[in-house]
Protein backbone atom coordinates (compact mmCIF):
# COMPACT_ATOMS: atom_id res chain seq x y z
CA UNK A 1 0.00 0.00 0.00
CA UNK A 2 1.19 3.28 -1.04
CA UNK A 3 2.03 5.40 1.89
CA UNK A 4 1.64 9.42 1.78
CA UNK A 5 -1.82 9.63 0.59
CA UNK A 6 -2.43 12.31 2.24
CA UNK A 7 -4.78 14.97 0.98
CA UNK A 8 -5.33 18.69 2.07
CA UNK A 9 -7.31 21.69 1.03
CA UNK A 10 -10.18 19.26 -0.26
CA UNK A 11 -14.13 20.82 -0.56
CA UNK A 12 -15.15 18.20 -2.23
CA UNK A 13 -15.42 14.48 -3.15
CA UNK A 14 -16.86 13.32 -5.84
CA UNK A 15 -17.93 9.71 -6.45
CA UNK A 16 -18.94 8.32 -9.54
CA UNK A 17 -19.88 4.58 -9.91
CA UNK A 18 -22.48 2.33 -11.62
CA UNK A 19 -23.12 -1.60 -11.99
CA UNK A 20 -21.86 -3.36 -8.62
CA UNK A 21 -20.95 0.47 -7.05
CA UNK A 22 -23.16 0.06 -4.80
CA UNK A 23 -21.47 -2.96 -2.90
CA UNK A 24 -18.76 -1.17 -2.53
CA UNK A 25 -19.68 2.27 -0.72
CA UNK A 26 -21.50 0.39 1.51
CA UNK A 27 -18.56 -1.20 2.44
CA UNK A 28 -16.92 2.16 2.73
CA UNK A 29 -19.79 4.53 4.38
CA UNK A 30 -20.63 2.81 7.02
CA UNK A 31 -17.01 3.46 8.46
CA UNK A 32 -16.33 6.87 7.63
CA UNK A 33 -15.29 9.18 10.28
CA UNK A 34 -17.02 12.62 10.10
CA UNK A 35 -16.00 14.44 7.00
CA UNK A 36 -13.18 16.79 7.47
CA UNK A 37 -14.25 20.31 6.30
CA UNK A 38 -15.23 18.80 3.00
CA UNK A 39 -18.53 17.45 1.44
CA UNK A 40 -18.82 13.93 -0.32
CA UNK A 41 -21.28 14.32 -4.01
CA UNK A 42 -22.19 10.47 -4.86
CA UNK A 43 -23.15 9.87 -8.66
CA UNK A 44 -24.36 6.25 -9.85
CA UNK A 45 -26.43 4.97 -11.98
CA UNK A 46 -29.49 3.53 -11.49
CA UNK A 47 -32.89 2.82 -12.05
CA UNK A 48 -35.31 6.48 -12.91
CA UNK A 49 -38.24 4.80 -10.81
CA UNK A 50 -36.00 3.83 -7.23
CA UNK A 51 -35.50 7.39 -6.44
CA UNK A 52 -34.93 7.56 -2.24
CA UNK A 53 -33.49 4.76 -1.76
CA UNK A 54 -29.52 5.23 -1.92
CA UNK A 55 -30.04 7.86 0.56
CA UNK A 56 -32.49 5.80 3.14
CA UNK A 57 -29.53 2.58 2.58
CA UNK A 58 -26.98 5.37 3.76
CA UNK A 59 -28.74 6.84 6.31
CA UNK A 60 -29.47 3.55 7.51
CA UNK A 61 -26.02 2.38 7.18
CA UNK A 62 -23.66 5.62 8.20
CA UNK A 63 -23.53 8.55 11.27
CA UNK A 64 -22.79 11.11 8.43
CA UNK A 65 -25.52 12.98 7.60
CA UNK A 66 -27.20 12.39 4.23
CA UNK A 67 -28.88 15.02 2.07
CA UNK A 68 -31.23 14.55 -1.19
CA UNK A 69 -30.34 16.86 -3.57
CA UNK A 70 -33.33 19.22 -5.03
CA UNK A 71 -32.37 22.62 -7.35
CA UNK A 72 -30.33 24.84 -5.99
CA UNK A 73 -29.57 22.65 -2.97
CA UNK A 74 -26.35 24.38 -1.31
CA UNK A 75 -22.84 22.33 -0.83
CA UNK A 76 -22.25 22.34 2.68
CA UNK A 77 -19.05 20.87 4.08
CA UNK A 78 -19.59 17.52 6.97
CA UNK A 79 -22.91 16.35 4.47
CA UNK A 80 -22.97 13.15 1.78
CA UNK A 81 -24.94 14.30 -0.81
CA UNK A 82 -26.70 11.64 -4.00
CA UNK A 83 -27.37 12.71 -7.51
CA UNK A 84 -31.18 12.15 -7.97
CA UNK A 85 -31.88 9.89 -10.43
CA UNK A 86 -32.64 11.25 -14.24
CA UNK A 87 -31.13 14.01 -13.86
CA UNK A 88 -27.89 15.37 -14.40
CA UNK A 89 -26.24 17.15 -11.76
CA UNK A 90 -24.03 20.14 -12.57
CA UNK A 91 -22.50 22.52 -9.56
CA UNK A 92 -22.24 26.32 -9.86
CA UNK A 93 -19.57 28.84 -8.68
CA UNK A 94 -21.72 29.59 -5.59
CA UNK A 95 -21.52 26.10 -3.91
CA UNK A 96 -25.31 25.48 -5.17
CA UNK A 97 -25.92 22.28 -7.18
CA UNK A 98 -28.10 22.45 -10.40
CA UNK A 99 -29.68 20.01 -11.89
CA UNK A 100 -30.60 19.34 -15.83
CA UNK A 101 -32.62 16.94 -17.68
CA UNK A 102 -30.89 17.53 -20.98
CA UNK A 103 -29.78 14.46 -23.69
CA UNK A 104 -28.18 11.36 -21.84
CA UNK A 105 -24.26 11.11 -22.21
CA UNK A 106 -23.13 7.66 -22.28
CA UNK A 107 -26.52 6.37 -21.89
CA UNK A 108 -26.75 7.75 -18.60
CA UNK A 109 -28.66 10.26 -16.64
CA UNK A 110 -26.67 11.05 -14.28
CA UNK A 111 -23.95 11.21 -16.44
CA UNK A 112 -20.47 11.14 -14.03
CA UNK A 113 -18.43 12.44 -16.89
CA UNK A 114 -20.68 15.64 -16.84
CA UNK A 115 -20.76 15.60 -12.94
CA UNK A 116 -16.93 15.71 -12.53
CA UNK A 117 -16.57 17.84 -15.91
CA UNK A 118 -18.41 20.21 -13.67
CA UNK A 119 -17.06 19.83 -10.43
CA UNK A 120 -13.50 19.87 -11.82
CA UNK A 121 -14.52 23.62 -13.49
CA UNK A 122 -15.73 24.56 -10.13
CA UNK A 123 -13.69 23.29 -7.83
CA UNK A 124 -9.86 22.55 -9.39
CA UNK A 125 -7.25 21.22 -7.02
CA UNK A 126 -9.93 21.31 -4.24
CA UNK A 127 -11.56 18.20 -5.75
CA UNK A 128 -11.20 14.41 -5.16
CA UNK A 129 -12.47 12.17 -7.92
CA UNK A 130 -13.08 8.82 -7.37
CA UNK A 131 -14.45 6.21 -9.71
CA UNK A 132 -15.88 2.69 -9.02
CA UNK A 133 -17.06 -0.58 -10.46
CA UNK A 134 -19.58 -0.33 -13.34
CA UNK A 135 -19.72 -1.79 -16.67
CA UNK A 136 -19.09 0.87 -18.99
CA UNK A 137 -17.34 4.03 -20.16
CA UNK A 138 -18.97 7.15 -18.41
CA UNK A 139 -16.21 8.72 -15.63
CA UNK A 140 -13.31 8.42 -17.45
CA UNK A 141 -13.31 11.40 -19.09
CA UNK A 142 -14.22 13.04 -15.81
CA UNK A 143 -11.28 12.03 -14.07
CA UNK A 144 -9.26 13.68 -17.09
CA UNK A 145 -11.20 16.52 -16.84
CA UNK A 146 -10.49 16.82 -12.88
CA UNK A 147 -7.10 15.73 -13.13
CA UNK A 148 -6.49 18.51 -15.88
CA UNK A 149 -7.86 21.42 -13.40
CA UNK A 150 -5.63 19.63 -10.83
CA UNK A 151 -7.50 17.81 -8.60
CA UNK A 152 -6.66 14.32 -7.23
CA UNK A 153 -8.21 11.35 -8.96
CA UNK A 154 -8.73 7.86 -7.43
CA UNK A 155 -9.51 4.73 -9.58
CA UNK A 156 -11.31 1.76 -7.08
CA UNK A 157 -9.12 -1.52 -7.69
CA UNK A 158 -10.58 -3.47 -10.44
CA UNK A 159 -9.64 -6.42 -8.59
CA UNK A 160 -11.74 -5.56 -6.03
CA UNK A 161 -14.72 -3.92 -8.20
CA UNK A 162 -17.74 -5.95 -9.06
CA UNK A 163 -17.64 -4.86 -12.23
CA UNK A 164 -14.58 -4.25 -13.36
CA UNK A 165 -14.87 -2.46 -16.85
CA UNK A 166 -14.89 1.14 -15.76
CA UNK A 167 -12.56 1.42 -13.63
CA UNK A 168 -10.11 -0.25 -16.31
CA UNK A 169 -11.26 1.97 -18.75
CA UNK A 170 -10.11 5.33 -16.24
CA UNK A 171 -6.92 3.22 -15.83
CA UNK A 172 -6.39 2.82 -19.34
CA UNK A 173 -7.50 6.21 -20.58
CA UNK A 174 -6.85 8.45 -17.50
CA UNK A 175 -3.42 8.61 -14.84
CA UNK A 176 -5.02 8.08 -11.69
CA UNK A 177 -3.04 9.50 -8.78
CA UNK A 178 -4.24 6.22 -6.62
CA UNK A 179 -5.32 3.10 -7.62
CA UNK A 180 -6.99 1.50 -4.55
CA UNK A 181 -8.78 -1.05 -2.72
CA UNK A 182 -12.53 -0.53 -0.99
CA UNK A 183 -10.15 -0.42 2.44
CA UNK A 184 -7.66 1.77 0.89
CA UNK A 185 -9.98 4.23 -0.14
CA UNK A 186 -11.62 4.28 3.03
CA UNK A 187 -8.38 5.19 4.94
CA UNK A 188 -7.49 7.99 1.80
CA UNK A 189 -11.44 9.60 2.84
CA UNK A 190 -10.61 9.28 6.21
CA UNK A 191 -7.41 11.10 6.07
CA UNK A 192 -8.31 14.49 4.13
CA UNK A 193 -7.50 17.42 5.42
CA UNK A 194 -6.33 15.98 8.99
CA UNK B 1 -15.03 24.28 -22.62
CA UNK B 2 -15.77 28.15 -23.26
CA UNK B 3 -14.60 30.31 -20.68
CA UNK B 4 -16.81 32.44 -18.06
CA UNK B 5 -16.13 35.87 -19.97
CA UNK B 6 -16.97 34.37 -23.14
CA UNK B 7 -20.24 33.15 -22.33
CA UNK B 8 -21.47 36.45 -20.70
CA UNK B 9 -20.49 37.92 -24.03
CA UNK B 10 -22.72 36.06 -25.65
CA UNK B 11 -25.29 36.51 -23.41
CA UNK B 12 -24.65 40.05 -23.22
CA UNK B 13 -24.49 40.53 -27.15
CA UNK B 14 -27.62 38.50 -27.64
CA UNK B 15 -29.14 41.20 -24.90
CA UNK B 16 -28.34 43.72 -27.22
CA UNK B 17 -28.52 42.57 -30.62
CA UNK B 18 -31.76 40.86 -30.28
CA UNK B 19 -33.67 41.52 -26.85
CA UNK B 20 -33.70 38.01 -24.90
CA UNK B 21 -32.26 37.87 -21.65
CA UNK B 22 -30.19 34.76 -20.61
CA UNK B 23 -28.69 36.40 -18.01
CA UNK B 24 -31.26 34.87 -15.23
CA UNK B 25 -30.22 31.82 -16.57
CA UNK B 26 -28.45 28.92 -14.51
CA UNK B 27 -24.99 29.65 -15.66
CA UNK B 28 -23.86 25.86 -15.06
CA UNK B 29 -26.32 24.53 -17.71
CA UNK B 30 -26.22 27.58 -20.05
CA UNK B 31 -22.76 27.06 -20.24
CA UNK B 32 -23.01 22.77 -21.25
CA UNK B 33 -26.09 24.22 -23.36
CA UNK B 34 -23.78 26.55 -25.39
CA UNK B 35 -20.79 24.47 -25.70
CA UNK B 36 -22.59 22.03 -27.30
CA UNK B 37 -23.88 24.09 -30.34
CA UNK B 38 -20.78 25.31 -30.46
CA UNK B 39 -19.06 21.94 -30.82
CA UNK B 40 -22.09 20.91 -32.91
CA UNK B 41 -21.56 23.99 -35.60
CA UNK B 42 -17.74 23.26 -36.06
CA UNK B 43 -16.69 26.42 -34.20
CA UNK B 44 -13.09 26.01 -33.34
CA UNK B 45 -13.11 29.93 -32.04
CA UNK B 46 -15.32 31.75 -29.81
CA UNK B 47 -15.45 35.05 -31.70
CA UNK B 48 -16.76 33.29 -35.13
CA UNK B 49 -19.66 31.71 -32.87
CA UNK B 50 -20.26 34.88 -31.54
CA UNK B 51 -20.21 37.12 -35.07
CA UNK B 52 -22.24 34.39 -36.25
CA UNK B 53 -24.73 34.61 -33.90
CA UNK B 54 -24.75 38.76 -34.25
CA UNK B 55 -25.35 38.95 -37.94
CA UNK B 56 -27.13 36.05 -38.98
CA UNK B 57 -30.88 36.01 -37.15
CA UNK B 58 -31.39 32.65 -38.88
CA UNK B 59 -28.41 31.45 -36.86
CA UNK B 60 -29.43 32.96 -33.54
CA UNK B 61 -33.02 31.28 -33.68
CA UNK B 62 -31.32 28.10 -34.50
CA UNK B 63 -28.79 28.53 -31.32
CA UNK B 64 -31.64 29.88 -29.14
CA UNK B 65 -33.91 26.03 -29.95
CA UNK B 66 -30.35 24.60 -29.52
CA UNK B 67 -29.41 25.59 -25.91
CA UNK B 68 -33.04 25.28 -24.40
CA UNK B 69 -33.52 21.94 -23.18
CA UNK B 70 -36.19 19.86 -25.22
CA UNK B 71 -35.51 16.65 -23.63
CA UNK B 72 -39.16 15.29 -22.12
CA UNK B 73 -40.91 11.85 -21.98
CA UNK B 74 -44.39 10.49 -21.65
CA UNK B 75 -45.44 10.34 -18.18
CA UNK B 76 -41.91 10.84 -16.85
CA UNK B 77 -42.44 9.93 -12.93
CA UNK B 78 -45.49 8.45 -12.88
CA UNK B 79 -46.30 8.69 -9.20
CA UNK B 80 -46.95 12.28 -10.05
CA UNK B 81 -49.32 11.28 -12.59
CA UNK B 82 -51.01 8.32 -10.33
CA UNK B 83 -51.79 11.43 -7.71
CA UNK B 84 -53.28 13.45 -10.34
CA UNK B 85 -55.50 10.50 -11.52
CA UNK B 86 -56.55 10.08 -8.11
CA UNK B 87 -56.64 12.90 -6.23
CA UNK B 88 -56.17 16.41 -8.52
CA UNK B 89 -58.50 15.40 -11.35
CA UNK B 90 -61.95 14.36 -9.06
CA UNK B 91 -61.77 17.77 -7.73
CA UNK B 92 -60.95 19.40 -11.11
CA UNK B 93 -64.10 17.29 -12.71
CA UNK B 94 -66.37 19.17 -10.39
CA UNK B 95 -65.81 22.41 -12.68
CA UNK B 96 -67.83 22.92 -15.48
CA UNK B 97 -65.05 23.61 -17.53
CA UNK B 98 -61.56 22.97 -16.77
CA UNK B 99 -58.09 25.32 -18.35
CA UNK B 100 -54.95 23.87 -18.08
CA UNK B 101 -51.30 25.46 -18.72
CA UNK B 102 -48.35 23.39 -19.47
CA UNK B 103 -45.88 25.95 -19.72
CA UNK B 104 -42.43 25.12 -21.20
CA UNK B 105 -44.02 21.74 -22.63
CA UNK B 106 -41.43 21.22 -25.84
CA UNK B 107 -42.28 18.69 -27.66
CA UNK B 108 -45.66 17.76 -26.31
CA UNK B 109 -45.27 14.63 -24.65
CA UNK B 110 -46.68 15.57 -21.28
CA UNK B 111 -49.31 17.28 -22.69
CA UNK B 112 -50.25 14.28 -24.36
CA UNK B 113 -49.76 12.58 -21.54
CA UNK B 114 -52.28 15.01 -19.85
CA UNK B 115 -55.08 14.34 -22.46
CA UNK B 116 -54.79 11.10 -21.76
CA UNK B 117 -55.29 11.22 -18.49
CA UNK B 118 -58.62 14.05 -18.90
CA UNK B 119 -59.93 11.31 -21.81
CA UNK B 120 -59.30 8.09 -18.99
CA UNK B 121 -61.38 10.60 -16.29
CA UNK B 122 -64.23 11.54 -18.30
CA UNK B 123 -62.79 15.05 -18.76
CA UNK B 124 -61.44 15.50 -21.68
CA UNK B 125 -64.51 17.08 -23.88
CA UNK B 126 -64.87 19.26 -21.18
CA UNK B 127 -61.01 20.65 -21.04
CA UNK B 128 -59.31 22.92 -22.64
CA UNK B 129 -55.25 22.68 -22.57
CA UNK B 130 -52.54 25.73 -22.97
CA UNK B 131 -49.03 24.54 -24.07
CA UNK B 132 -46.51 27.17 -24.56
CA UNK B 133 -43.04 26.81 -25.19
CA UNK B 134 -40.30 29.81 -26.47
CA UNK B 135 -39.14 27.46 -29.16
CA UNK B 136 -41.55 27.69 -32.12
CA UNK B 137 -39.68 24.31 -33.78
CA UNK B 138 -40.87 22.29 -30.87
CA UNK B 139 -44.50 23.57 -30.66
CA UNK B 140 -44.49 22.44 -34.08
CA UNK B 141 -43.52 18.52 -33.27
CA UNK B 142 -46.11 18.90 -30.30
CA UNK B 143 -49.15 19.89 -32.38
CA UNK B 144 -48.46 16.97 -34.84
CA UNK B 145 -48.67 14.46 -32.02
CA UNK B 146 -46.09 12.29 -33.48
CA UNK B 147 -43.35 10.80 -31.80
CA UNK B 148 -40.39 7.70 -32.09
CA UNK B 149 -41.86 4.51 -32.14
CA UNK B 150 -39.11 3.17 -30.46
CA UNK B 151 -39.99 5.04 -27.50
CA UNK B 152 -42.91 3.96 -26.93
CA UNK B 153 -42.12 0.55 -25.29
CA UNK B 154 -40.92 2.49 -22.32
CA UNK B 155 -43.90 5.07 -22.21
CA UNK B 156 -46.19 2.17 -21.95
CA UNK B 157 -44.63 1.39 -18.97
CA UNK B 158 -44.65 4.54 -17.64
CA UNK B 159 -48.21 4.64 -18.49
CA UNK B 160 -49.05 1.47 -16.59
CA UNK B 161 -46.63 2.35 -13.41
CA UNK B 162 -48.91 5.59 -13.49
CA UNK B 163 -51.82 3.31 -13.14
CA UNK B 164 -53.11 3.12 -16.39
CA UNK B 165 -55.58 0.32 -17.57
CA UNK B 166 -55.58 0.55 -20.86
CA UNK B 167 -53.93 -0.79 -23.49
CA UNK B 168 -51.45 2.04 -24.52
CA UNK B 169 -51.27 1.31 -28.45
CA UNK B 170 -54.82 2.43 -28.66
CA UNK B 171 -54.23 6.60 -28.59
CA UNK B 172 -51.77 6.24 -31.31
CA UNK B 173 -50.83 4.50 -34.64
CA UNK B 174 -47.58 3.32 -35.92
CA UNK B 175 -45.98 3.70 -38.91
CA UNK B 176 -42.35 3.31 -40.53
CA UNK B 177 -40.50 4.39 -36.78
CA UNK B 178 -43.35 6.82 -35.76
CA UNK B 179 -46.05 7.29 -33.46
CA UNK B 180 -48.70 9.74 -34.14
CA UNK B 181 -51.18 10.07 -31.34
CA UNK B 182 -55.05 10.04 -32.12
CA UNK B 183 -56.38 13.91 -33.21
CA UNK B 184 -58.99 13.22 -30.56
CA UNK B 185 -56.22 13.77 -27.37
CA UNK B 186 -55.09 17.10 -29.77
CA UNK B 187 -58.56 18.79 -30.50
CA UNK B 188 -58.22 20.08 -27.18
CA UNK B 189 -55.15 21.39 -27.44
CA UNK B 190 -54.30 25.03 -28.13
CA UNK B 191 -50.12 25.43 -29.06
CA UNK B 192 -48.67 28.84 -28.49
CA UNK B 193 -45.16 30.92 -28.16
CA UNK B 194 -44.50 32.28 -24.90
CA UNK B 195 -41.33 33.65 -23.48
CA UNK B 196 -41.34 33.08 -19.42
CA UNK B 197 -38.92 35.34 -19.36
CA UNK B 198 -40.62 38.68 -20.70
CA UNK B 199 -44.20 37.45 -21.51
CA UNK B 200 -47.07 38.26 -18.70
CA UNK B 201 -50.37 36.11 -17.75
CA UNK B 202 -52.52 35.50 -20.44
CA UNK B 203 -55.63 33.87 -18.92
CA UNK B 204 -56.69 31.92 -15.81
CA UNK B 205 -55.96 28.61 -15.27
CA UNK B 206 -57.56 25.87 -12.73
CA UNK B 207 -53.58 23.89 -13.04
CA UNK B 208 -50.43 24.69 -14.61
CA UNK B 209 -48.13 22.29 -15.04
CA UNK B 210 -44.61 23.62 -15.58
CA UNK B 211 -41.97 20.73 -15.10
CA UNK B 212 -38.26 20.99 -15.08
CA UNK B 213 -38.38 24.09 -16.66
CA UNK B 214 -37.31 26.38 -13.51
CA UNK B 215 -34.17 24.27 -12.51
CA UNK B 216 -32.66 26.40 -15.43
CA UNK B 217 -33.35 30.12 -14.09
CA UNK B 218 -31.20 31.65 -10.74
CA UNK B 219 -33.55 32.28 -7.95
CA UNK B 220 -34.72 35.39 -9.01
CA UNK B 221 -35.95 34.89 -12.07
CA UNK B 222 -37.89 31.75 -10.43
CA UNK B 223 -39.61 33.62 -8.11
CA UNK B 224 -40.48 36.44 -11.09
CA UNK B 225 -42.24 32.78 -12.97
CA UNK B 226 -44.25 31.64 -9.78
CA UNK B 227 -45.66 34.77 -9.29
CA UNK B 228 -46.71 34.76 -13.14
CA UNK B 229 -47.99 30.98 -12.18
CA UNK B 230 -50.18 32.48 -9.25
CA UNK B 231 -51.47 36.03 -11.31
CA UNK B 232 -52.66 33.48 -13.47
CA UNK B 233 -54.12 30.50 -11.28
CA UNK B 234 -57.15 30.57 -9.72
CA UNK B 235 -58.20 30.33 -6.21
CA UNK B 236 -58.22 26.45 -5.47
CA UNK B 237 -55.99 25.71 -8.67
CA UNK B 238 -52.94 23.27 -8.60
CA UNK B 239 -49.69 24.38 -9.52
CA UNK B 240 -47.11 21.49 -10.14
CA UNK B 241 -43.59 21.40 -10.62
CA UNK B 242 -40.54 18.80 -11.59
CA UNK B 243 -40.21 16.29 -8.58
CA UNK B 244 -36.49 18.29 -7.30
CA UNK B 245 -38.68 22.02 -7.35
CA UNK B 246 -40.38 24.03 -5.30
CA UNK B 247 -42.14 27.16 -4.77
CA UNK B 248 -40.72 27.27 -1.13
CA UNK B 249 -38.29 30.27 -1.79
CA UNK B 250 -40.56 32.28 -4.10
CA UNK B 251 -44.17 32.62 -2.55
CA UNK B 252 -45.28 33.64 1.21
CA UNK B 253 -46.29 30.07 3.12
CA UNK B 254 -50.19 30.06 3.85
CA UNK B 255 -50.77 30.73 0.71
CA UNK B 256 -50.34 27.33 -1.05
CA UNK B 257 -51.20 23.89 0.38
CA UNK B 258 -48.26 21.19 -0.87
CA UNK B 259 -49.81 17.63 -1.62
CA UNK B 260 -47.55 15.81 0.73
CA UNK B 261 -44.25 14.78 -0.92
CA UNK B 262 -45.50 15.29 -4.60
CA UNK B 263 -44.50 19.04 -6.11
CA UNK B 264 -47.91 19.70 -6.06
CA UNK B 265 -49.61 23.12 -4.94
CA UNK B 266 -53.09 23.81 -3.84
CA UNK B 267 -53.43 27.52 -4.15
CA UNK B 268 -55.97 28.21 -0.82
CA UNK B 269 -56.07 31.78 -1.05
Amino acid sequence: MEENKIIVNCKVVIIGGSAGSLNALMQILPSLNKLNNFAIVIVVHRKSTDDQTLEELITLKSSIPVKAIEDKTILKSGFVYVAPSNYHLLFEKDDTLALDTSEKINYSRPSIDVSFESAAEVYTDSLVGILFSGSNTDGTQGLKAIKAAGGTIVVQNPLSADMPFMPNNAILFSSPDYVLNNKEILDLLNSINT
Amino acid sequence: MIEDIELETLINEVYEYYGFDFGSYSRASLKRRVYRVYQLDGFTHFHDFLSKVRTDPEYYKRMVDEITVNVTEMFRDPSFYNILRKEILPLLGTKPFIRLWHAGCSTGEEVYSMAIMLKEAGLLHKSLIYATDINATVLETAKKGIFPLKMMKEYSQNYRDAGGQEDFSRYYTANYGIAKFNDELSQKMVYSQHNLVSDTSFNEFDMILCRNVLIYFDNELQKRVINLFDESLAVLGFLALGTKETIKYSISPGKYKQYEKEKIWRKIK
